[in-house]
């Protein structure tokens, strides 16, 4: 049988955060910006979502962050090495029109989103306005690419060691208070999408943030991902991933993606035995 | 289903459980329960068939299966011959024989059941299916090619059998599977010690092999645009209903409360029972309680009790009043399943993970339309039942992604397409069968609607 789903390029952007291109024609050639997919590894691997963070011809890209065991096996191969599925595009593209001023932020790994997003609203006719933040200038990605596209872009660290010291719903706050914005997209990991988009409320900026609950499918049919919005329950995998980042459950996603936490710990303590003893663990990416 | 009495009074006869491994012994694997029938066995049952000159049974099978020709061929010991019988009709047959409820159909009908029990036809069915795929299939005939293209969406029941009839008559079928793996709910949904899932794979394989193309991961809709789709010659839309039904009490989102789609789809599909070999966890409760009282709620609580739970079944009717299959409800209590009926789930409780389930007391006076008693919650009958895990198997709804993205495709008040008799949608060469044109029913109904829908494509290729 054919093996479709070719890793082209694995690279390494910072420290646990690799960029990887992957052959799949029928997600490539229909992604838009705010979808996902679906990858299974192997027969006995597990499905799990990424974003889809950019297209070329057949191959689509996403970035990672190897954390859980899954992500950490994804690290190891190498161009040429094969993926067992991929399924996708999954989830409803963002909600891209032209609003006058937007502005799409990313924090950490969640920057993989932004390229997406910042250029269909570009595209849309919007004035878009980047604000990327990471821990430490060295965890930064994407600088290049979002600077390209946006008509602003500005940088945050934690630490300071890059662009603005502090984080992304500072320089929000300063901009809010500055001029109109009209849209805002926020991704990155819950309680940073909590806390940025808290900042827009006394504004009334219609706030968009990307959900990343537990899923199986990605299809709409076991309800793993299911998230409260507006006192609604809804499915990220087909009504989001995308939600009004006012109306979300905060502390009920981050309640939800912590249900497997002890099974992921035995996970991980299983595969980083498996690579000692078949001294795989230091492949060379890049 | 039809009118509970005669239901349970009919399948008490014909829901027979003696080729069942000991209770205690299966709970602790996820082997196949019913071990089938010998080939003694089997001509020995085949014999008792009175070969009826106008049968009933073949009027009770929604595929329209020749039985007693069938039946006859095993009592010759003519298994080949049966294989054949069967296969005209129906390409999955070890899987038919296994999971459909033969006592409202085929052996309700058999007029063996008035005086005595009626031929056990699905073990029969199961015992030549199973025999074939043993000694070597025979593969049907299929026409010439036509140069039509048929794009079948969904690799379920309805998808597959819709496919191996159009492939038959000489189409080129491709098949669009949105999971990594073929078959639907017989692949993620059933759990395999009521079919085993090296069955399932062999009889998609014989489907696959009259040269049906199939395409997994590719969710239609999204991976396959609505333009390329309806650039078929024919369409067959077979998604299912997969959208699983929440009761919407409080603390649903609990961490430990799962769907029984979820729950099922993590153990069938993703074979989480076999974590860590398998990447896919799900959480073992220790006190389970499974809500529902169809199938799907049978097999929820039977997974759960193999992976260790000690489960309670909350239903808020009567036992007599359940929707499962006969033999499905008396496998559940062999296995020490406790059930908890005319009790309905107000609340789940805990703080972050599920703690405990409140039920209410039902009284049970009043018929409804359907003939079943109407449930009323008693007030003031609450009682919190103790458990760590909560599934809830209250019934899915047909799957709403593609057919809500293909514009001018009428659908009904539950979401379903709507079709005529022959499985026509208002869309004049797409075609709908199964679950997603039904509401959820059996595999068995989904199977005989898409081969209604089938011979319409055929007719209307063969007329352009």
């Amino acid at each position: 049988m054919k093996r479709l789903y070719k890793v082209e390029l694995a690279t390494k952007l910072a420290d646990r955060v690799y960029e990887y291109w992957i052959h799949a024609p029928q997600v490539a050639h229909h992604a838009r910006a705010g979808q996902f997919l679906i990858l299974r590894l192997h027969e006995t691997g597990e499905r799990i979502p990424l974003t889809i963070s950019a297209v070329r011809g057949d191959a689509v890209r996403v970035i990672f962050m190897a954390v859980g065991k899954t992500t950490q096996e994804l690290a190891t191969l190498r161009a040429g090495d094969s993926i067992k599925d991929v399924a996708g595009p999954l989830g409803k593209p963002s909600e891209i029109g032209k609003y006058g001023t937007c502005c799409v932020i990313g924090g950490g790994v969640g920057i993989a989103s932004t390229p997406l997003i910042a250029k269909e609203l570009k595209e849309a006719g919007n004035h878009v306005i980047g604000i990327i933040g990471a821990r430490s200038a060295d965890l930064l990605i994407l600088e290049d690419e979002m600077r390209a596209i946006c008509d602003e872009l500005y940088i945050t660290t934690d630490d300071g060691s890059k662009g603005v010291h502090g984080f992304a719903s500072d320089v929000l706050k300063g901009l809010l208070n500055e001029r109109t914005i009209n849209r805002v997209w926020i991704i990155g990991p819950a309680i940073m999408m909590k806390v940025t988009s808290g900042v827009t409320v006394p504004y009334g900026v219609k706030t968009y943030v990307s959900l990343n609950p537990i899923m199986v499918d990605g299809t709409g049919m076991c309800g793993s991902c299911r998230v409260t919005v507006g006192g609604e329950t809804k499915f990220a995998c087909v009504d989001g991933p995308e939600f009004d980042a006012h109306q979300v459950d905060f502390a009920e996603l981050m309640q939800r993606q912590r249900i497997y936490t002890s099974q992921e710990k035995v996970l991980l303590e299983r595969f980083a035995e498996h690579q000692c003893r078949c001294g795989e663990g230091g492949h060379h990416h890049g | 289903m039809s009118g509970s009495l005669s239901t349970s009074a009919g399948a008490a006869k014909g829901a027979t459980t003696m080729g069942d491994r000991p209770a205690d012994v299966r709970v602790r694997d996820f082997k196949e329960v019913d071990t089938g029938l010998s080939a003694d066995e089997a001509i020995a049952e085949a014999e008792r068939c009175l070969q009826c000159k106008k049968p009933l049974c073949v009027k009770g099978c929604p595929v329209c299966i020749d039985i007693p020709a069938f039946i006859r061929e095993v009592a010759e010991g003519d298994f080949p011959g049966a294989a054949r019988t069967l296969k005209e009709q129906n390409m999955l047959p070890a899987i038919c024989g296994r999971v459909c409820p033969q006592e409202t159909q085929c052996e309700g009908a058999c007029v063996l059941g008035i005086k005595e029990t009626p031929i056990r036809i699905g073990a029969l069915e199961r015992f030549v299916a199973d025999w074939e795929r043993q000694n070597g299939a025979e593969l049907p005939k299929t026409a010439r090619p036509t140069g039509k293209r048929v794009a079948v969406v969904g690799s379920g029941p309805a998808g597959l059998t819709a496919a191996a009839e159009l492939a038959r008559a000489g189409h080129a079928v491709t098949i669009f599977e949105s999971l990594h793996e073929a078959g639907g709910v017989l692949t993620y949904g059933i759990p395999a010690f009521r079919l085993p899932k090296d069955v399932v794979k062999a009889e998609i394989n014989q489907v696959l092999a009259l040269d049906v193309r199939l395409k997994k991961n590719y969710l239609v809709g999204r991976s396959v645009s609505v333009d390329e789709l309806l650039g078929y010659d024919a369409v067959f839309l077979a998604t299912g209903a997969g959208l699983p039904a929440f009761m919407g009490i409080p603390g649903e989102n609990l961490n430990g409360v799962y769907s029984a789609n979820e729950f099922l789809t993590r153990v069938n599909l993703m074979h989480a029972d076999a974590f860590p070999e398998f990447d896919t966890p799900v959480l073992h409760g220790g006190r389970v309680a499974v809500i529902g009282g169809g199938n799907v709620a049978m097999d929820a609580a039977r997974v759960a009790r193999r992976m260790g739970a000690k489960v309670f079944l909350v239903y808020r009717r009567r036992e007599e009043d359940m929707p499962a299959r006969r033999v499905e409800v008396l496998h559940a209590k062999e296995e020490e399943i406790e059930f908890l009926t005319c009790a309905n789930p107000t609340r789940i409780l805990g703080e972050g993970c599920v703690s405990g389930l409140e039920c209410v007391k039902m009284s049970l006076c009043d018929l409804d339309a359907s003939g079943r008693p109407s449930p009323e919650p008693i007030p003031g009958s609450e009682f919190t039942l103790d458990v760590d895990m909560v599934i809830q198997a209250i019934g899915t709804s047909p799957n709403p992604l593609l057919v809500s993205l293909i514009p001018g495709l009428k659908r009904g008040r539950r979401g379903n397409v709507v079709v005529d008799e022959n499985g026509r949608t208002s869309i004049p060469h797409v075609y709908a069968g199964g679950d997603i044109a039904t509401g959820a029913a059996t595999v068995i109904e989904a199977m005989g609607s898409a081969k209604r829908a089938a011979a319409a494509i055929n007719a209307m290729l063969r007329e352009e």
